[in-house]
């Protein structure tokens, strides 16, 4: 027996000198992450399919969260976006360790906010777009994100362009408190006034749209897409399942079952988002 | 705008204190002593009838107004009927429906905001607590009637903000407005619940801290102790700030008004 075990002890010791020779060769090439585990079904897949694949596991499909520069690249035609309000900030930072926080993510990002607005073509239909960015503070809305949103719906508004906002947020952002919980209001009025000059907004719910996002404009659009398996509701899962005393069903607020409850109009996988916004924008004949 | 009362030493934990205790006067209280002739309407015509929020019409000083309030109870049994104030998507549906009702007959619109928030239930998320929410928010900032908001007691989240969108906004001295409850608040940065009265101290959540940041146009003075030592002078006071106020917004081109409107809400943020 003890030979056994010490013969398979050597042969693991081998094994992992030759691996690490091999690497050796290409150690400077060969990224770090050069495949990745998907979480959702263990598979691992290569890095580079997994990008070319837009961050959608080929074995599962799950989708993966991207950060707003991706999500640009994939739906806008590449050299077609202007950014609008970059530098936009709030001097509103008085709660403690806001401000360091700020800066922080700023740094870690490279983002100067939880979205990123802006004019950009979809395959050829040029259109006002908002993507908030669930890296950035978890996407959490406070007066910088509410206000850049506002100016953008506003210059939709005033140029009749089509309106798509890809929602990512967890909801209001606690450290500016009540301003965070009025953007919620300033952003619904802006979509009102947009809507009521015959104007098309598509919003789209990526994972997670939740809280003060979920109760406004997320769910303002003429047309509601959402990407499959969003987690997307008002009130987070533990909150509910410690209010009704009860464990929720593992679908509860998938984008699937908000589709059921008849809150989406639609579920696209991310290979034919584009395609399908550009789609819906060419059908309300709006440029 | 006029700032009626000074600050008090009261700390804000102490305010939430006062604007949580049950026996102090709820929406049906003020209904009773402000309106005449007041009739209540039930439910959303599309699921059922939320007993968290009471709606109907009423004289006003002779004029006729829509009432809708956010109601808590003041005994257990009356809070199981009432959700403990806390809202469902029907509650705002009801609310949106009356709200309509009002614009289609030009009645002015007064509510009532006193909750925690809005109900956090699995049928709630079910039947769209989000785009509830968010429809009142669309509809009220564009309702071509007089708005006038009044914070009773507590005011929590969306729930609250709902029934916001208005274009005054008055708070008795007592009450709190804030993007979640201490409890929550201190939960999500802190991940403790029991740090409530601590969170309470910085979210800037009392009738003072909402003046300062031009949200809310008006504080009712309250007695020590709050409305629930007497409430007659508060009364008193709602009763003619809100007679002279509905009077000029009734006398505003509708343009002017929602322009008004459009534009209280604008301008919170400071940017540069």
């Amino acid at each position: 027996m003890k030979n056994i075990f010490k013969r398979r002890r050597e042969r693991i010791t081998l094994f992992n000198v030759r691996s690490k020779r091999e690497n050796n060769y290409s150690a400077k090439e060969i990224p770090d992450d050069l495949f990745r585990i998907c979480k959702r079904c263990k598979s691992t897949v290569q890095t580079e399919v997994f990008k070319s694949n837009l961050y959608v596991c080929p074995e599962c499909g799950s989708h993966v969260r991207i950060g707003s520069r991706e999500r640009i690249r994939q739906i806008v035609d590449e050299g077609t976006f202007k950014e609008t309000d970059a530098d936009v900030t709030t001097t509103d930072v008085d709660f403690e360790g806001y401000s360091e926080k700020l800066d922080k993510y700023k740094n870690d990002t490279g983002l100067n906010e939880a979205v990123i607005c802006g004019i950009g073509k979809i395959n050829g239909e040029e259109t006002a777009i908002a993507v908030m960015d669930s890296y950035f503070m978890m996407g959490s809305m406070g007066s910088v994100v509410g206000d850049k949103i506002t100016r953008l719906i506003e210059m939709a508004d005033e140029n009749a362009l089509p309106l798509v906002i890809f929602c990512a947020s967890g909801g209001a952002r606690m450290q500016e408190g009540i301003v965070s919980l009025i953007q919620m209001a300033k952003t619904s009025a802006a979509l009102k006034r947009f809507g009521d000059h015959g104007n098309l907004y598509i919003s789209v719910l990526t994972n997670p749209t939740t809280g003060g996002v979920s109760a406004s404009f997320a769910m303002l659009g003429d047309i509601i897409i959402a990407e499959p398996r969003a987690l997307i509701g008002f009130a987070g899962r533990r909150v509910i399942e410690k209010t009704i005393n009860e464990e929720l069903p593992k679908e509860f607020q998938r984008a699937e079952f908000v589709k059921e409850k008849g809150f989406v109009d639609m579920i696209v996988e991310r290979k034919k988002l584009k395609k399908t916004l550009s789609d819906l924008i060419r059908l309300h004949g709006v440029k | 705008m006029d700032i009626s009362v000074n600050r008090s030493k009261l700390t804000a934990w102490e305010r939430v204190g006062i604007a949580r205790q049950t026996d102090r006067p709820k929406s049906q209280d003020f209904i009773k002593e402000l309106f005449n002739d007041f009739h209540e309407f039930a439910g959303d015509r599309l699921f059922g009838d939320d007993k968290a929020i009471i709606g109907g019409i009423g004289s006003f000083h002779g004029i006729p107004v829509t009432i809708i309030a956010e109601s808590k109870g003041k005994s257990l049994e009356e809070n199981l009927k009432k959700n403990f104030g806390m809202v469902s998507p029907e509650g705002y549906r009801k609310a949106l429906r009356l709200a309509r009702q009002a614009e289609k007959f030009n009645r002015p619109i007064i509510t009532f905001v006193d909750t925690a928030g809005a109900y956090p239930g699995k049928g709630a998320e079910e039947r769209g607590q989000a785009s509830a929410i968010a429809e009142c928010l669309y509809t009220f900032s564009d309702l071509k009637v007089p708005v006038i908001a009044v914070v009773i007691s507590e005011g929590g989240s969306g729930g609250a903000l709902a029934l916001s969108v208005a274009d005054r906004i008055v708070m008795f001295e007592n009450a709190i407005y804030s993007i979640l409850s201490p409890e929550g608040f201190a939960s999500i940065l802190w991940k403790d619940a029991t740090r409530a009265k601590e969170a309470s101290e910085v979210m800037k959540l009392t009738s003072f801290d909402l003046y300062e940041k031009e949200i809310t146009d008006k504080i009712i003075a309250e007695p020590e102790g709050g409305i629930q030592k007497g409430m007659e002078d508060a009364v008193r006071e709602l009763d003619e700030y809100l007679i002279k106020e509905l009077k000029t917004l009734k006398a505003m081109k509708t343009e002017v008004l929602l322009e008004d409107r459009y534009n209280k809400y604008r301008r919170i943020g400071k940017f540069v």
